[in-house]
């Protein structure tokens, strides 16, 4: 990344909402480590993760970005001889206690890969299934989340006339867009996405950014990216992660603005303007 | 915003019981319960009723009583010969085959796709089929009647597709690094085949040769007609002997009070598949994973 | 020179061994076909299921040829041990990979591993002298349909957990993680998402574990009494038609012999036609 593609302007209909100002925090993260078998991936992390904003995370790679989003819906459950320390709140609860509902705080907590992993099912059944087994039985309820959420993310013209066929016949920037919509549509509170756009070329990636972009305001979104114009175009907060001392740990956090043209840290003010790109 | 059609976001702290989910849970651990009680019950039953009996005459003895008394010596005599008789056999044809399929056709062809179905089918062929096979062509239209040959030939076209399987499998984990290499140093096919690719594939040509094997001692129906039933000790492969499998059989079904030698027998088959099956892990454990190491 | 020989000598020797091992299921169909035709043209084929009965030393003339009994006990025993294992073997395949902890799993999959090496006679000899007693108690005589099918059942169950613990094996991580993050609980994302993905392979399983059954000779002829009947209760004995290739082959004369051959060719042609369907499953793998 130069300089130039770093300072392109944010786009104009793109304004920081209200709810953003107040900065009320949606998720507080307080001393967070994780360690994979003994070795620690991420220390001591804290940082306030505020309401109906988007919060970009940023780094080289394997500072823990990932790893830290794992944490927020408790993905890392699924590694083995992961360890996780710390408090995570979500609306005053600490989902790390080992009494949380998984199921609950993933309903609540959506989350988007880098490599889109669309179901082998039929690309309403890859909607239906998640409503389905949240309780919504009923056929006519379910076309209309279908089509609601479809146009939401873009893909009805696209795939109207093909509903029953494989969700793994659309292309790559399609597959992530469905991917989205099934995680919209169990309306989460909060989105988590690891690196959604890496994975696509540019004009799918675009699309997805725009799309993300329209999130904001009604969810909560975390964006784990290593293209810090993306970040720079999308993110209300930037949280940027570093390897210090051989573990992963977040060495700043703020508005986007204060991040990239008034970094506090040494680190950050080379990693902004491309020196350790 | 909630939504009334989606049920409604639940407290994290407060555990829901998923009753389906329970229910399934129940279900599977059932399941295995099950099926590991019938393998309990199989060799728990097979232990109980072979080991009073079982003792070292039992294995050096001939039978008598038409089996009621006496051990299984020649029993275990012609199955050896028999399973000697089906590997010389298959051996060099599944090595042959195998390097075929694995080396030689890797843009498709015609002859392997035929080849390979042809085996497809071989493997899903029953063993009553082989045994009219078998009786058909090696005993009455080659003329070598109820004999070790006879049986020993019908049980190699039977492993066959056992072994090619596995010793193909083996070949093809030979990374392509290697051959790349033998062929930068400008060996021949036939040095780079027996120097390099041939060792490092034998851990999966002995993988398949256990199991064949495996396959070859627990089979019966193929040899009734085959190999046949006398039990004295066979002097040559043209002599009619019986394995322990068919042993079995005989002395539960056709010599009233034979069923405690029968289990017996039964439980010396089932000891040697035993370690067989060990071997078989013990070598794919240890060989696999040097190679993935050495990699 | 010489190298290029020697090359050539390889190649040809592999083509020559592939060729020969290739073609052993051909002269089988051919043997089996041969010797069926005395049988096909004398007897025809139509009264091998016409026929008042199977009394075929009579010559054939004399004699009578039916199968229907036997090819309705292969039925029967087949359909019921397939009906009752792939509940079972899929069941067994979920423990392994998704309900049981870790160690367990690995060990259960040994146990099913080592249940597939048993023997059949060793099934049947265990079938005769325990479970046959145990029928006998409840509805004599004991040798019974019900016997095989369960004797069946477990022989057949090995093939379809194993298989179809492979194919879940294969059902990509991402799915399983997409999954979790949706908030699926373990029977939604197995119900929803796993079994789909796995699907052919399951189908493949089912089928060769079919094929096992239908050609299984020893173990059915050991338990189900065989006498020649179409049964109308799971009590009843019956004869399969592999038992009856095994019970008669001894001493079968002419047409007699020449008609077990064209059972044999029967249940050749259904383990290809499976076979082929397994391929064919196989082959079409991705969900439409």
């Amino acid at each position: 990344m130069n300089d130039k593609s770093v300072s392109i302007d944010r786009r104009p209909w793109t304004k920081r909402p209200a709810c953003c100002e107040s900065r009320d925090p949606c998720i507080e993260v307080r001393d967070l480590s994780v360690s994979y078998g003994g070795k620690l991936a991420l220390r001591d992390v804290t940082l306030a993760i505020p309401l109906g904003c988007i919060t970009a995370v940023v780094g080289p790679s394997g500072c823990g970005k990932s790893t830290f989003v794992g944490t927020l819906n408790r993905m890392t459950d699924l590694v083995d001889g992961c360890r996780v320390e710390g408090r995570v709140e979500l609306g005053g609860h600490d989902i790390l206690n080992g009494r949380t509902d998984l199921i609950g705080l993933r309903r609540r907590v959506g989350m988007i890969f880098q490599n889109p992993n669309p179901f082998p099912l039929s690309i309403r059944r890859s909607l239906t299934l998640p409503l389905r087994r949240h309780g919504v039985r009923n056929r006519r309820i379910l076309d209309g989340k279908v089509e609601g959420i479809l146009r939401r993310v873009g893909l009805w013209d696209e795939v109207k006339d093909r509903l029953d066929h494989p969700a793994l016949d659309l292309s790559g920037g399609q597959q992530q867009r469905l991917c989205l919509a099934r995680a919209l549509v169990l309306e989460p509170q909060v989105l988590l996405l690891d690196e959604p756009c890496s994975a696509l070329d540019p004009i799918a990636g675009g699309v997805v950014e725009d799309l993300i972009l329209s999130l904001r305001g009604r969810y909560t979104v975390v964006i784990v990216t290593h293209n810090l114009a993306q970040a720079r175009r999308v993110a209300d907060d930037v949280a940027v992660f570093w390897v210090r001392a051989g573990a992963g740990a977040m060495i700043e956090h703020g508005p986007v603005e204060s991040v990239f043209d008034a970094p506090r840290s040494e680190w950050t003010a080379a990693y902004v303007q491309g020196v350790h790109g | 915003m909630p939504d009334p059609s989606v049920s409604p976001l639940p407290s994290l702290s407060e555990h829901r019981v998923d009753w389906p989910d329970r229910a399934v849970a129940s279900l599977v651990w059932l399941v295995a319960l099950l099926v590991t009680g019938s393998l309990l019950w199989i060799v728990g039953d097979l232990a109980r009723h072979g080991a009073p009996e079982l003792s070292w005459s039992f294995l050096t003895d001939s039978p008598r009583d038409a089996g009621r008394a006496g051990g299984i010596l020649p029993v275990v005599v012609s199955t050896l010969m028999i399973l000697g008789i089906c590997l010389a056999v298959s051996l060099p044809m599944d090595v042959g085959t195998a390097i075929f399929l694995a080396e030689f056709t890797r843009t498709g062809g015609l002859l392997a796709h035929f080849v390979r179905r042809s085996l497809d089918v071989l493997a899903g062929v029953p063993s009553i089929v082989f045994g009219l096979f078998g009786n058909a062509f090696f005993s009455i239209y080659l003329g070598m009647g109820f004999s070790i040959l006879s049986g020993g030939l019908t049980l190699a076209c039977m492993v066959l597709p056992i072994l090619i399987r596995s010793t193909e499998e083996g070949f093809r984990s030979v990374p392509d690094e290697y051959r790349k290499a033998a062929a930068a140093l400008g060996l021949s096919q036939p040095a780079t085949l027996w120097q390099i690719l041939l060792p490092v594939a034998t851990p999966g040509l002995v993988v398949g040769l256990i199991l064949g094997v495996g396959r070859a001692l627990a089979e019966t129906a193929a040899l009734l007609f085959t190999s046949g039933y006398v039990a004295r000790m066979p002097s040559s492969v043209l002599d009619s002997g019986r394995t322990l499998s068919i042993h079995i059989y005989d002395l539960a079904m056709n010599v009233p009070g034979g069923e405690s030698n029968a289990y017996t027998t039964a439980l010396v088959l089932i000891t040697l598949l035993l370690m067989i099956n060990v071997l078989t892990f013990w070598i794919a454990d240890r060989w696999l994973h040097r190679g993935i190491t050495h990699r | 020179m010489s190298r290029q020989w020697s090359e050539h000598l390889l190649l040809w020797t592999l083509r020559g061994l592939a060729m020969v091992a290739g073609c052993i299921i051909l002269l089988i169909g051919a043997f089996l076909a041969v010797e069926s035709v005395p049988a096909l043209r004398e007897v025809g084929l139509g009264r091998f299921f016409s026929d008042t009965s199977w009394h075929p030393s009579g010559g054939v003339e004399a004699g009578s040829f039916n199968f229907a009994p036997m090819a309705a006990g292969t039925l029967a025993v087949t359909s019921g041990a397939v009906l009752l294992a792939t509940p079972l073997g899929i069941g067994s395949a979920l423990f392994c990979h998704f309900y049981a902890p870790r160690g367990l799993g690995v060990a259960f999959r040994r146990l099913v591993e080592l249940l597939a090496g048993i023997p059949s006679v060793v099934y049947g000899i265990w079938g005769l002298v325990v479970l046959i007693p145990l029928i006998r108690q409840w509805q004599p005589p004991g040798q019974s349909l019900l016997a095989g099918i369960l004797v069946l059942t477990i022989m057949i169950l090995p093939t379809v957990a194993l298989l179809t613990e492979s194919s879940l094996r294969a059902v990509p991580r991402s799915y399983l993680q997409g999954a979790a993050a949706l908030g699926l609980s373990r029977w939604a994302t197995v119900w929803g998402v796993v079994l789909p993905a796995a699907r052919s392979g399951i189908v493949t399983a089912v089928l060769l574990a079919t094929g096992r059954a239908i050609g299984e000779t020893m173990a059915v002829l050991m338990v189900m009494g065989n006498i020649v009947q179409v049964p109308t209760s799971v009590f009843d004995p019956v004869r399969a038609l592999t038992a009856n290739i095994a019970l008669e082959m001894g001493y079968a004369m002419d047409a007699h012999r020449s008609a077990l051959f064209v059972s044999g060719l029967m249940l050749l042609a259904m383990v290809v036609v499976l076979v082929a369907m397994s391929v064919w499953a196989s082959e079409r793998s991705r969900y439409a």
